[in-house]
């Protein structure tokens, strides 16, 4: 292997003298001491090669040896990941000794003598490619397809496949012939390069399933889909993080991947604690199972801040090839752009916008393009949603992350200051935002088919409500309260409905938290039967304290359980309080 | 700092710049401390046997013979009990004539806690102020700044929350404190009786500007000294921040690095975060609380220092002029307590949450309202109500002068709500109206 010596520090950025070829983002260890120091390959001009060191460089000096791998940046996939907390690296973080993450520590991902009950699936004489099931181990709760490596390509044949029974996952479980009759054994844990996409899926279509996540806000306005793509850009403070914890912990995947991306420690260290305790509604089981975070927080080496968020998507990929719907969210995908601007900095590259890298756009677009909903060889279906955070500098969404990030990101939710300031949470401004899906005749149909007749047509009424709605109030400001018609008022107020009733979602209260399509659908039906009638007041006073009223009977259906006691009596309140101005909604 | 023996003494500078200097040099690590003449410099960039040093004390009048002597080591602070009660400079040497610590020598800016050996933050910390404790509650092992315009009252802020914060350790790092400022914070921590389990490491805007760069680093080693070793409760004091990053920005300037935003280094936001990142709740029960202070420019927040340090810190608190009661205010709509939700209902009663949220809601009402009135139209009662709301709500709970305990600052608020409101105008949950309602 090439070896080579150190002869320049700035920072993170290492310049190596090397003796013997080298690769574009291979990976080497510059050996410090007692301690070995991970780096990958950035750039080579001529015999020196430009690394960029996932840990402190303190101490480091010129001369100081270096090893070569001949690998890429590479994550072990193998039974056993679920549940986990990585690194941006992959190590695992239970595994490190001590309160103090000690430079040149690196831990094994996954457990080498733990025994996992396996099955086989294939056949001695199947004909199989990478990615094919050749067999599933029980993984938490799930069945964890063992795969023919994807590092192997074309048609092999099987020559062999373990019996039911515990082993490892360094055992072999099975032996499969390639065309010129060479043999290759397969073991459970595989390697692959986090930079490369998995593809050992047939093909690639249009995503149409709808994602129920359980937020009103995107569900009942801006519905994501399964495979689908999209983003949260904010200013600090207006609630991007408890968005997505929430999208973590209600939306209905199989499997959650988390990356946490140069962010706080103290929001990870939050699903640590509460992810063991909280329980899936939908399985009955913690959610911890079904979660695995990848966690690179901003007081850890900014050049694994890039790693992690690809570590992340190719564990998503891994688990998608078994035909499972997986949720990836990163937080935030800023962090990782700022990583990349100060590696190009230190190397002197010619700066894009804001000293960030030209080729920005590319890498987002890139990455982004890995999600989607596929077709396996074998006819099962898997997808990656990705919902990615960008944190605009200065809050101002035309800085250059969050313009490469419109560009890819099918849905759009964008959180607004003045929104977050009169604490009309999620913070999500329903007019900015918008999904592309809406748009796709496929997401249509099945929104007719599997959640209601209207639901599209209801979506797009309730954003002509809002749009309506802020007209009239900026006419109100302009114009002053009694010099607008009334109906402008009730326009306003209509609208107004809308937005504490459904857009508004309590993250914090047991029951608001999360919203079941169901009674989404119910919801829905209810309020915009409300704003469709007709209303007749005197004075614009009256308007304004009515649908106040209306409102506050409304909020308290949506902190009682779904068609309790409690709902209904609300419910009948609200009956009663409709009487009062409008005497057709009386009758229904 | 002593020179040895056995040490290579060069005497040849190549290149001298405002914050740096630059020699032939060969066996040198990085980051590693080096004297030039008098004065402490440490390296920051090495390529071959070219080594740039970072000079703390400023360039002026440095030779290009001065005597440049390597020592081998990153900055270190010698941790004991000893420092408790002591005044220290950016070097972590003694600026109240007493003598040196001795203890065991730590390097500053050392490696981060494994997140997985972090415990959440849930003890709430009450100052008495119920624009902190009731809108914006801080926790232990927390991370908050105060945004600030130079004219705001922030120091005395920071220090009474410092008092009634009720921590074993208060460690304050203070960057381009004027003196005066210095003064005020050695009195009243004297005043309070409290000096001995106070920790100051102090840049005066006597000081050079670069020396800055090593007080956050110096205060959060003792810190976490103090926390992981010892399982105390620390707080520290950063002020003030911004004046922290303008040096970073000299010196990447001198480095010839391609500026970001506001001239600000590309590497601000993982600068920042490095620092800020340091406040921890650790399972053995110490903690490192970090109030800090970052100045702004005319109150804008779009500026890159305080832009990053929001997407840091666990929040911000902004102070407020309120010309109607003529007092300073905290802020209810820009302030935020991002922990808050750990100890809001837990550590405090059940109502708190819904009793925040409902007046703050009202009182934007109010600046609609405001906004009415200043645009010369007619107000609803309504609007007269939630205006009179506003006006009692910051005078008796907003104002920092308010000193009060947590339910007192409920019952207040439900008191206030009664006085104008109708309930069905509050929208709060009805079985805590029911509850906390005030009667009659």
């Amino acid at each position: 292997m090439t070896k080579g010596s150190v002869s320049g520090i700035i920072a993170n950025l290492v310049i190596v003298t090397v003796d013997g070829p080298v690769a574009q983002n291979e990976i080497c260890y510059i050996i410090l001491g007692e301690v070995r120091l991970m780096a990958e390959v950035i750039k080579v001009m001529g015999e020196k090669a430009y690394v960029q060191v996932f840990e402190s460089t303190r101490n480091l000096k010129v001369g100081t040896g270096v090893e070569f791998t001949g690998n890429l940046l590479e994550v072990t996939l193998g039974p056993g990941i679920l549940s986990k907390n990585f690194d941006g690296l992959q190590n695992d973080l239970d595994k490190m000794e001590g309160v103090f993450l000690n430079r040149g520590e690196y831990t094994n991902p996954l457990e080498n003598d733990k025994k996992w009950e396996f099955k086989p699936l294939a056949s001695i004489g199947d004909l199989v490619e990478a990615g094919s099931w050749l067999g599933e181990v029980k993984e938490n709760w799930m069945a964890h397809k063992i795969m023919v490596p994807f590092k192997l390509g074309a048609k092999y044949t099987v020559k062999s496949v373990a019996a039911a029974g515990s082993y490892t996952i360094l055992d072999m479980i099975a032996t499969l012939a390639d065309s010129q009759g060479k043999t290759h054994e397969v073991r459970m844990a595989q390697k692959w390069p986090v930079k490369v996409p998995i593809r050992a899926y047939k093909e690639k279509p249009r995503p149409f399933r709808m994602l129920e996540t359980g937020i009103r806000c995107i569900d009942s306005l801006n519905p994501i889909v399964e495979g689908g793509t999209g983003f949260t850009p904010g200013p600090f403070g207006t609630g991007k993080t408890v968005l997505q914890h929430a999208l973590s912990k209600y939306a209905e995947a199989d499997l959650i991947v988390l990356a946490a991306c140069g962010e706080r420690a103290n929001e990870v260290v939050e699903i640590f604690k509460e992810f063991p305790e909280l329980i899936d509604p939908r399985t009955g089981r913690t959610l911890m199972e079904r979660t695995t975070i990848i966690a690179n927080t901003s007081n850890m080496p900014v050049a694994a801040r890039e790693a992690s968020v690809y570590t992340a998507m190719t564990i998503a990929e891994y688990y998608r090839s078994m035909g499972l719907k997986v949720l990836m969210l990163a937080d935030s995908t800023s962090r990782w752009a700022q990583a990349l601007r100060e590696m190009s900095n230190r190397m002197e590259e010619l700066p894009g916008q804001d000293a960030y890298p030209m080729d920005l756009p590319a890498i987002i677009s890139n990455f982004y393009s890995r999600a989607g909903y596929v077709f396996l060889p074998n006819g099962k279906t898997g997808s990656i949603t990705f919902i990615g955070t960008v944190s605009p500098a200065g809050g101002n969404l035309k800085e250059p992350v969050t313009e490469s990030t419109k560009k890819v990101a099918r849905c759009f939710y964008a959180l607004s200051q003045s929104r977050a300031d009169s604490k009309r949470y999620p913070a999500v401004d329903p007019i900015e935002s918008y999904s592309k899906y809406l748009e796709y005749d496929e997401v249509i149909e099945y929104l007719r088919e599997n959640v209601s007749e209207q639901w599209s047509d209801q979506l797009q009424y309730a954003r002509n409500l809002l749009v309506r709605g802020k007209e009239a109030y900026e006419q109100i400001n302009i114009l002053g309260d009694d010099g607008v018609p009334i109906e402008y008022h009730i326009r306003f107020w209509k609208s107004e409905v809308f937005d504490f009733v459904i857009l508004q979602q309590d993250a914090f209260d047991e029951v608001d938290a999360q919203t079941p399509i169901k009674r989404q659908k119910y919801m829905m039906d209810l309020v915009l039967d409300i704003v469709k009638d007709e209303y007749e007041f005197e004075q614009f006073e009256e308007v304004n304290s009515y649908f106040r009223g209306i409102i506050n009977i409304l909020k308290q259906m949506n902190y009682a359980e779904f068609q309790s006691e409690e709902f209904e009596k609300f419910h009948g309140q609200l009956t009663e309080e409709l009487k009062k101005y409008h005497p057709v909604a009386a009758a229904v | 700092m002593q020179t040895q023996a056995f040490q290579k003494i060069y005497t040849k500078i190549d290149q001298i710049t405002k914050a740096t200097c630059m020699l032939h040099a060969t066996g040198v690590g990085n980051e590693e401390l080096a004297m030039i003449g008098e004065r402490l410099a440490q390296v920051v960039k090495i390529i071959d046997d070219n080594v740039t040093l970072q000079v703390f004390g400023g360039t002026e009048g440095i030779p290009t013979n001065a005597e440049v002597t390597f020592l081998g080591k990153a900055p270190t602070l010698r941790v004991s009990e000893a420092l408790a009660g002591r005044f220290f400079n950016a070097y972590g040497d003694p600026i109240d004539g007493g003598p040196r610590v001795e203890g065991r020598e730590v390097e500053i800016g050392g490696p981060s806690v494994n997140p997985v050996r972090r415990d959440k933050p849930s003890n709430m910390i009450f100052t008495g102020i119920a624009g902190i404790d009731l809108n914006n509650s801080l926790v232990s092992g927390q991370k908050i700044p105060f945004f600030a315009d130079s004219d705001q009252p922030y120091n005395m802020v920071m220090a009474m929350v410092a008092l009634r914060a009720k921590a074993d350790k208060i460690i304050l790092g203070g960057m381009g404190l004027t003196n005066d400022d210095y003064l005020f914070y050695k009195n009243i921590f004297d005043n309070a009786g409290v000096l001995d389990h106070i920790i100051s490491f102090v840049n005066t805007t006597d000081d050079p500007p670069v020396e800055r760069l090593l007080i956050p680093d110096m205060a959060l080693t003792a810190a976490e000294y103090f926390a992981v070793e010892k399982n105390e409760t620390v707080l520290v004091l950063l002020t003030d921040m911004t004046l922290f990053a303008d040096a970073l920005a000299i010196v990447s300037n001198r480095m010839d690095q391609i500026p970001s935003k506001d001239s600000m280094p590309g590497s601000l936001y993982s600068d920042l975060a490095k620092i800020y990142e340091k406040a921890v709740q650790l399972p053995t029960g110490g903690s490192i609380t970090i109030i800090a202070v970052t100045t702004l420019s005319g109150g804008d927040i779009t500026h890159a220092i305080p832009d990053n340090t929001g997407y840091i810190t666990e929040g911000q608190l902004y102070l407020r002029r309120d010309s109607d009661i003529a007092k300073v205010i905290i802020d209810p709509f820009r302030s935020l307590s991002r922990l808050k939700q750990n100890v809001i209902g837990k550590d405090t009663r059940r109502d708190h949450g819904k009793v925040m949220n409902a007046a703050i809601m009202l009182y934007a009402e109010a600046a609609n309202a405001r906004t009415k009135l200043e645009n010369g139209f007619d107000l609803t009662d309504f609007d007269e109500r939630a205006l009179a709301f506003a006006t009692r709500y910051a005078n008796d709970l907003l104002a920092i002068d308010v000193n009060i305990g947590a339910e007192e600052m409920l019952d207040r608020t439900w008191g206030l709500f009664a006085e104008f409101f109708e309930q069905a105008e509050v929208g709060i949950k009805q079985d805590l109206v029911d509850e906390f309602w005030p009667a009659g």
